[in-house]
């Protein structure tokens, strides 16, 4: 029933959750999750533009369009916090909505050109993993294991700089660059996923398995391994689903997988868990009136 | 010479906003003293430890740490942030947080190694925290969490010491186990400099004494500068705690 292909696009996109997973509980912990919300949305501009400009849809070139607007917006949010008198999150709406409605302006525009109805740029907004032909897929490889093997190696200095930054750079860490690291490297997830997620619910495969790890440890190191295998399960079931029936786009059946494991943690966990929240309110109660 | 010389600051000044928070700050410290850092609030105490420790873009003047202009990669000087200045929701335990002293000595993209666990360990013991190495730190009281701080600052082995209030809503306890832990560094040789609230402990607390308010008003022996005069010039106007004298 596995054709070839279909297990390359199952293991591609179990590879980007697991990318996704790990950099989500970095920016997660950084409080920066919304901002990957808007750099998502911002790659649909980048996208339609690439496409524009050059017209070739391969995705190498679609890419470099999308990390441009992406990395953009990121630094348009820095700059309206740090230059104005508004707070992040009504920055982050104003950039998130003007970078979005310009992506479907363009989007209109490609799709009326003679070349565009053929493009299958509208499978960027949803996301469709059945579309990846093999070059895609390595692609995709290529950067996910980059994105896996940075983290890793930058593990401490990350931790350390989020928790504290103003001892990090007291102990001589290049605080500014590993930020820039960081922000590079999400950037760098998103655009790897938007062709299998799409750029509305690429930020939920970078939000929803951090924010379920979050309820089962309190460790980061644990958070990264369970929130890595979150990304990944999801990234493989919502593919798989949306495979055997055709239609179905990939990205809403992922974050739906993704959603559930949240809900199974919100209700199961041991430590933050509603139900074990419940028992040890029970014992108590059964000790208070023993006692 | 200027090697005895613990802290050596040279008209120092720091604008946030066109707005001048310290002007023209002068100050020698010999090395060995286990100096308190007071006056009122919105004198400028944190700000003046976040210039010496070369935190801050905005300001103008020397400063030399053992007779060396800062370097953070030196690793002499060790920091005690205050308590509210982390997020202490973060997924980490007691003893990542004393092991983080210890990433400094590594270099980037390097695990810890055994010694550095082993040193993480002996500063949390003497704080008295070794029972809590494994909990998360978000579970750990005010006081409990202050001296993970501490510690962490221990496992870097600095020669220069600074904390920013550690005796911040800690209880009594606490407050003892610290300044315990601050005399015996002091005995060591090591200088250390606290920013502190409490005028009735300075003499009881410390053997040196820096007044600061927008500038440095005076500085030396506490029983030379913590005079009723000196608070005075310091904290202006009515001084109701006469008594602390």
């Amino acid at each position: 029933m596995l054709s070839g292909n279909l297990l390359w696009v199952l293991m591609g996109t179990m590879l980007l959750g697991i990318a996704a997973g790990i950099t989500g509980t970095f920016s997660f912990l950084q409080k920066q999750s919304l901002v990957g919300d808007a750099a998502a949305h911002a790659a649909l501009p980048g996208i339609a533009l690439a496409f524009l400009i050059t017209g070739q849809k391969e995705l190498p070139i679609l890419m470099i369009g999308a990390a441009l607007t992406s990395a953009l917006s990121v630094y348009c949010i820095q700059w309206i916090v740090t230059y104005s008198k508004l707070k992040a999150d009504a920055a982050i709406g104003l950039v998130l909505a003007v970078f979005f409605g310009i992506g479907i302006v363009l989007l209109t525009i490609v799709n009326r050109s003679p070349l565009g109805n053929q493009s299958g740029l509208n499978d960027f907004i949803f996301g469709k993993a059945a579309t990846m032909t093999k070059a895609d897929l390595t692609w995709l490889f290529i950067s996910a294991a980059i994105i896996i093997i940075v983290s890793l190696l930058l593990y401490k200095e990350w931790k350390l700089m989020i928790f504290d930054p103003v001892y990090a750079k007291g102990i001589g860490l290049p605080i500014e660059a590993l930020k820039a690291c960081l922000t590079a490297l999400i950037v760098m997830t998103i655009v790897t996923g938007i062709q299998a997620v799409g750029v509305i619910l690429m930020s939920a495969l970078l939000i929803i398995p951090a924010a379920s790890a979050k309820l089962w440890t309190r460790r980061l190191s644990t958070m990264l391994i369970f929130s890595g295998i979150t990304g990944g399960i999801a990234g493989l079931a919502g593919t798989f689903i949306s495979s055997l029936r055709t239609g179905l786009s990939t990205g809403p059946i992922i974050v739906l997988f993704a959603a559930t494991i949240f809900f199974i943690s919100y209700l199961f966990s041991p430590k933050a868990g509603q139900l074990s929240k419940y028992i040890r309110k029970m014992k108590f109660r059964k000790q208070e009136k023993l006692s | 010479m200027r090697a005895l010389e613990a802290l050596v600051v040279q008209n120092l000044s720091v604008a946030y906003d066109k707005k001048r928070v310290l002007e023209n700050a002068n100050l020698i410290v010999p090395k060995g003293h286990l100096a308190a850092i007071i006056g009122p609030n919105g004198a400028g105490k944190s700000t003046f430890l976040k210039a010496v420790l070369n935190q801050l873009p905005n300001k103008v003047g020397e400063v030399e740490i053992l007779g060396k202009a800062f370097s953070p990669k030196s690793l002499v000087v060790g920091y005690v942030p205050q308590r509210n200045a982390v997020d202490w929701d973060f997924p980490t335990t007691a003893f990542d947080v004393v092991l983080m002293g210890r990433y400094g000595s590594r270099g980037l993209m390097k695990r810890p190694t055994k010694h550095d666990k082993q040193l993480a360990m002996q500063a949390l013991t003497s704080v008295g925290m070794e029972d809590y190495a494994d909990r998360s730190i978000g579970q750990l009281s005010g006081g409990q969490q202050q001296r993970v701080f501490l510690a962490r600052a221990l496992a870097q082995n600095a020669e220069v010491y600074f904390l920013d209030e550690p005796f911040a809503g800690v209880d009594a306890a606490t407050e003892k186990t610290i300044i315990d832990i601050l005399k015996n560094l002091k005995a060591q040789g090591k200088s250390i400099f606290v920013v502190h609230h409490d005028l009735q402990t300075v003499k009881e607390y410390f053997d040196y004494t820096i007044l600061l308010n927008k500038t440095i008003l005076a500085a030396g022996k506490t029983e030379e500068v913590f005079t009723a005069e000196k608070l005075q010039q310091t904290y202006g106007g009515n001084l109701f705690m006469m008594q602390a004298l």
